[in-house]
């Protein structure tokens, strides 16, 4: 508890700051600081897209343009009241957001990007052109925030009013982060592939966090407009925007606290360049750009992280810890009746361009029962792993799973069946601790939304989560580990974490990529246990592998592979025995 | 709007056409070598065709103070890491490249008068600005990074672009320049006059992708960074440096963006920030090329040359408003197109 007191203590003595600063600062700082919390709320939104989802954005100024102009037209022309025309403008601003997320989730990272800076020059231009908006002169006469009867025309006021709304955001946002559905978009930066195999939907975790870094934008628009009292398309520009990002960045891009850092940093800067600059080039001109240019150059090459982590380890750092005791578990699916057939996989084909990588494959898993596959290096094993699970589908055959067809459907809903696996290149998040990589294996087991996160509504289920990823932690012999960093591990004890993660998900057939690789002798009899025990429980085990010794001493039944074809199928004792493995595995006499 | 302005709007939107293509083919061609997403492509046509205007004023051309800077900037890194490695050889090779050549350029400048030159010389001059920058931007902005993911060299990217923009506000100050044409001879075909200038461009354009054609079909070289685009690791093992390609790779892309803006620094007014929406414009071509088919983004640009050219006509104002919106609806059709969602 000390840790989380001290968090508090901190957490207070920031709030009481900001408390008094008003009272003792002078006006020109009060307006420096009003800025700051402006930019900040924006650049929030961009430590969630891009520190933290891995995707990012340009056009988060024109993003708060949309809150503003929506407010400042919609109070101007219709006298329509500020807190009506907040949820207006963001409402514009999400359709917009989703409709551009919509165009580019399916292309690769990079058109996101593209698309926003694209987006960011044809609405400056729009907000420069329309008439009703006032054109490049914009809008004035804005009508000033009423609270209570009380009108907020001071920056002073104001202050109290803009660092209120990010001191909410940033705890919302660290809320957000820290629960399934945070930690499925932290699982986007690594690849979609191992997010959508533990049945996150990818695109749908995309567009929410592109949407709400957009809608942080929108509330800062709309706070602008309502401070300045008028608007004018240039600071909704695509530089204002670049602008931003360089906050983020500079801050430190994958922490909340980063944001304001960042855009402390970046502010303050600049109002010193706009001083400077002039008198040293003798003339005037956009000329802080040149020095945030370099000095961001700068950043990404030497301290691509940041500013924050710098500073982090004067501050307490949260871990996620499970609680043990009063928890109650998860609800866990039925068992499958054990010998039922769980798998039947039917002339599965795989083929990239002219290449055959399986070719014909039929098998069948049944419950309580492991299953070898074993094949030369080559033979087409993990294909046809990414063929079953749906990770890479087939291009022809079939795949049934618990009586489904299964072969076309994504791999998110195949895991949703009960079907959950590990990859041979171990796919974990390396900065996130053992227990929060494994409790992304629980994704689908809990059902509590963003919002729900964000106002820590979600605390009774994610501890549920966290206790059931700790179960699996403790029964694959990690517990020591835990709250380690899972990149820190060796990798023989990484494979044991992405066990753990595909039990988190209560599984009725598990497929293990190699399991044992990496492992020492004693830990391998620990895993081959461990596969036991699951088997007892009446779960179905396909399981790749190259330690013969291993495999013939667990597997019920084992299939061979050799060049993507089904060489044998039978029991251990027959597959040894079999002069065309042996061939296949010694090379056999011309 | 009759037949005759119909033409003389398609005349134009082919020739802006032709140099968004050129750039297009750029930008595609360096982001398959290094991955790099070129944002600043267009401050080489701005850089390129303000470097001349200053040449034919009689002026000294600021580039010739970046070249200079970059140079030794270069010089100091590679020289310490060879005095490090106690590689003294290394060290005038070093020299002479990032700093005598940059003088020798620069004393040149100072000891002719540029104005009175023949037109090829003060375009070749200008070149000799210009297009070495484009390496040195990599190796000093780039280089570094190179291993980075796609997102991390698109922030560089932007941050170069807007160090460029402002660097050439210092240079060039905000006033446009916009130079006298290459010639003055002028077609008439039926009832419409076609401008020598267009004609140049046009045909300069298509020169050059016939000679990047070649480029890339005969030469060593060009072979290299094919490979390189295909399979980078591939490319690293059959003994081509990475560094290198991504040179090569950035000192076309800073030879067709200067090439480009003296094409059209006669036609349009140059400010120092023009070439943003210029290459930007380039890129709405490679995208709708999927950033990966030069075909495809060729024609795609000079398809966003007509609709700029004919949105001007129909609604001036929204001119960028209409271009860049068609990204959407590219994005859109790319999207459908793709059939599996791409590991970032």
């Amino acid at each position: 508890m000390k840790r989380s007191a001290w968090s508090t203590l901190l957490l207070l003595l920031f709030v009481g700051a900001l408390v008094v600063a008003p009272l003792v600062l002078p006006e020109f700082h009060i307006t420096l600081l009003n800025y700051i919390g402006l930019y900040a709320i924006v650049a929030l939104g961009l430590v969630m897209l891009t520190g933290v989802g891995g995707l990012t954005s340009f056009g988060q100024a024109a993003f708060a343009g949309l809150g503003a102009y929506a407010s400042a037209y919609l109070t101007t022309a219709y006298g329509v009241s500020p807190w009506l025309t907040l949820p207006t403008g963001l409402l514009v601003t999400a359709v917009v957001a989703l409709t551009l997320g919509l165009v580019t989730l399916r292309l690769s990272g990079h058109f996101l990007p593209l698309g926003t800076i694209a987006w960011g020059i044809s609405l400056y231009y729009l907000f420069g052109n329309l008439d009703a908006l006032g054109g490049h002169t914009g809008i004035t006469g804005i009508p000033p925030l009423h609270v209570l009867d009380r009108e907020i025309r001071s920056g002073r006021e104001f202050f109290y009013l803009i660092w209120a709304v990010l001191l909410v955001l940033i705890l919302a946002t660290r809320n957000l982060l820290d629960s399934r559905e945070g930690r499925a978009i932290r699982a986007l930066k690594g690849g979609s592939v191992m997010a959508e195999a533990m049945g996150v939907h990818t695109p749908r975790s995309k567009i929410v966090v592109f949407t709400v870094a957009a809608l942080y934008a929108g509330v800062s628009g709309w706070l602008y407009a309502h401070l300045q009292r008028f608007v004018n398309p240039t600071p909704f520009s695509l530089t204002q925007g670049i602008e931003y990002l360089f906050m983020a960045v500079v801050g430190g891009v994958s922490h909340v606290w980063g944001a304001i850092l960042g855009a402390g940093l970046i502010t303050v800067l600049r109002q010193w360049l706009q001083d400077w600059l002039p008198r040293l080039l003798g003339e005037s001109g956009n000329f802080e750009m040149i020095v945030f240019g370099l000095l961001m150059i700068l950043v990404l090459q030497r301290a691509r992280d940041g500013i924050w982590p710098m500073l982090q380890r004067f501050f307490p750092q949260r871990v996620v810890r499970a609680r043990t005791e009063g928890v109650a578990s998860l609800a866990r699916r039925p068992r499958p009746e054990p010998g039922s057939i769980l798998l039947e996989v039917t002339d599965a084909s795989k083929h990239f361009g002219g290449l055959v990588a399986n070719d014909r494959v039929s098998f069948r898993v049944r419950a309580s029962e492991i299953m070898a596959l074993i094949g030369p290096n080559g033979a087409g094993k993990s294909t046809l792993f990414n063929g079953v699970s749906g990770v890479d589908p087939l291009t022809s055959g079939s795949v049934s799973f618990r009586g489904e067809r299964v072969e076309s459907l994504p791999a998110r809903h195949i895991a949703r069946l009960g079907m959950s696996r590990t990859f041979q290149h171990v796919r974990l998040l390396p900065a996130m601790s053992v227990i929060e990589n494994v409790a992304i294996g629980a994704h689908l087991r809990g059902r509590k939304s963003f919002i729900a996160a964000a106002c820590r509504a979600d605390r009774e289920e994610d501890a549920r989560l966290l206790h059931e990823a700790a179960m699996q932690i403790e029964r694959c012999g990690l517990h020591e580990q835990m709250y380690e960093a899972a990149g820190s591990l060796p990798l023989g004890k990484q494979r044991l974490v992405e066990i753990a993660r595909a039990l988190a998900a209560d599984p009725c057939l598990l497929l293990l990529d190699e399991p044992a690789a990496g492992l020492r002798y004693l830990e391998k009899q620990a895993l081959a246990d461990l596969l036991r025990r699951l088997r007892g429980e009446g779960i179905g085990i396909l399981l790749v592998e190259h330690d013969m010794d291993f495999v013939m001493g667990l597997a019920d039944r084992v299939l061979v592979m050799e060049f993507g074809r089904k060489l044998a199928a039978g029991l251990p004792e027959e597959i040894q025995r079999n002069p065309a493995v042996v061939e296949a595995y010694l090379g056999g006499v011309e | 709007m009759d037949l005759q302005i119909a033409l003389l709007l398609g005349q134009d939107g082919v020739t802006n056409g032709a140099i968004y293509a050129l750039l297009a083919l750029a930008l595609v061609l360096v982001f398959a070598v290094t991955r790099v997403i070129f944002i600043p492509q267009g401050e080489f046509v701005a850089l390129g065709a303000l470097s001349l205007a200053s040449l034919q004023a009689d002026r000294l051309p600021g580039t010739v103070w970046l070249l200079l800077a970059m140079g030794a900037l270069i010089a100091l890194i590679d020289g310490s890491t060879a005095l490090r490695e106690r590689r003294y050889r290394r060290l005038p090779l070093i020299l002479l490249v990032n700093c005598g050549a940059p003088l020798l350029l620069a004393a040149t400048l100072l000891a002719v008068s540029s104005a009175g030159l023949p037109l090829p010389v003060q375009v070749l001059l200008a070149l000799m600005l210009v297009v070495p920058l484009g390496p040195m931007l990599y190796r000093l902005a780039y280089q570094p990074v190179a291993e980075a993911s796609v997102l991390v060299l698109l922030i560089v990217s932007v941050a170069v672009h807007v160090t460029l923009i402002g660097l050439g506000l210092f240079f060039f100050g905000a006033e446009g320049s916009r130079t006298p044409a290459f010639t003055d001879v002028s077609f008439e075909v039926g009832d419409t006059t076609l401008q020598g200038q267009t004609v140049l461009v046009l045909v300069a354009s298509v020169l050059l992708i016939v000679g990047l054609y070649f480029f890339f079909e005969r030469t060593l070289y060009g072979k290299a960074l094919r490979a390189t685009a295909m399979n980078r690791t591939g490319a690293r093992l059959m003994g081509i440096s990475a560094n290198l390609a991504g040179m090569l790779s950035f000192t076309l892309a800073a030879a067709i963006g200067a090439f480009s803006g003296i094409l059209i620094s006669p036609i349009t007014t140059i400010y120092y920030d023009s070439g943003f929406l210029i290459g930007l414009k380039g890129f709405v071509g490679a995208i709708i090329g999927g950033l990966a088919s030069y075909p495809v983004a060729a024609a795609g640009a000079v398809l966003v040359g007509l609709l700029e050219s004919y949105s001007s006509f129909w609604a001036s104002a929204f001119k960028e408003v209409i271009v860049f919106t068609l990204i959407i609806p590219v994005l859109l059709w790319r999207s459908l197109k793709t059939q599996h969602v791409e590991e970032g």
